[in-house]
């Protein structure tokens, strides 16, 4: 293992180093009040994170546009029915 | 799953693909589809908690501000460190097996189970801390999705470990190679998956009452 540091591996160890310190980052932000911009960081840091996790871990990188949409569309699905409940609950 | 493992195992003996595809590359591709089609139905599942939790945040602002400051954000982070490790173990045992060492992915992949064990432990600790301090799923409607969420995700983690024990099972039978490894390569995406998943639970419960 120790003979062949593998590009992979590197990539590998190093997507894990950003999860942890965006984690660090997103906890101290937590303690700051910044309003209604807490939510909008602590999203954007936790998509931030999701992604790197999908692409590095997940492979989605490498991935053909078949297993990219079969990541994407339920996403879409899931912002569809969160903002078509929220017209529903929001308006009444 | 379980049954789909099998099989591959079994027919990754005798080193060609369960399924009806000639080519052992296409098999490949498939069961990989295969489990982001059934990790697309997860997103819907766990969709619908994600909806009801957007609805009651925006209708009783107040009630989440208050309430999640009540659970413990050290034990919530400390877990969110225990899952970024777990997926980092299980990317090396792919990784491992790609390149034929099926010892060392074995102990990655043991490696992810017992963190997967930490992570429950945790969990533990933290729902026995609530229920002293009288907080249950009843309490109010932000406790309501707070165990719900974490419940159900916990009930993945338990899974996922029993996926990944299995994997090692059949590794040290002998199963896989630098050739045929599937379950491993989807046993780990579907691991990944439930790590997605606490990584939206920390900030929605924990940190953005």
């Amino acid at each position: 293992m120790s003979h062949e540091p593998s590009g992979a591996r590197r990539t590998y160890v190093t997507v894990y180093i950003a999860l942890v310190l965006l984690t660090v980052v997103t906890v101290l932000v937590s303690y700051v009040n910044l309003g209604l911009m807490n939510v909008v960081v602590a999203l954007l840091i936790a998509s931030a994170k999701a992604s790197l996790v999908a692409l590095f871990f997940m492979h989605l990188k490498s991935e053909d546009r078949l297993v990219w949409g079969f990541a994407l569309v339920p996403i879409a699905f899931l912002a569809l029915i969160i903002f078509g409940t929220l017209v529903d609950t929001m308006l009444r | 799953m379980a049954v789909r493992l099998r099989e591959s195992g079994r027919a990754g003996r005798v080193s060609a693909p369960p399924s009806g595809h000639a080519d052992p590359r296409v098999a490949f591709e498939a069961a990989k589809l295969g489990l982001w089609t059934f990790l697309a139905t997860e997103v819907l599942l766990f969709g619908a908690l994600f909806t009801a939790y957007t609805v009651f945040r925006l209708k009783y602002p107040a009630l989440f501000q208050s309430e999640h400051l009540k659970l413990n954000r050290v034990l919530g982070t400390l877990n969110t460190l225990v899952l970024i490790t777990s997926s980092l173990s299980v990317v090396l045992g792919v990784d491992a097996i790609r390149r034929g060492k099926a010892r060392l992915l074995e102990r990655y992949y043991g490696v992810t189970v017992l963190l997967g064990a930490v992570f429950l432990c945790v969990k533990y600790i933290e729902w026995t801390e609530e229920f002293r301090h009288g907080l249950y799923p009843g309490t109010n409607i932000f406790f309501s999705l707070y165990f719900m969420m974490t419940g159900l995700h916990g009930i993945h983690v338990i899974l996922g470990m029993g996926v990944l024990a299995y994997v090692v099972v059949l590794s040290r039978r002998g199963r896989f190679s630098e050739g045929y490894h599937t379950p491993v390569e989807i046993a780990g995406l579907y691991w990944h998956f439930v790590d997605l998943v606490w990584i939206y639970l920390l900030p929605l419960l924990y940190l953005i009452g």
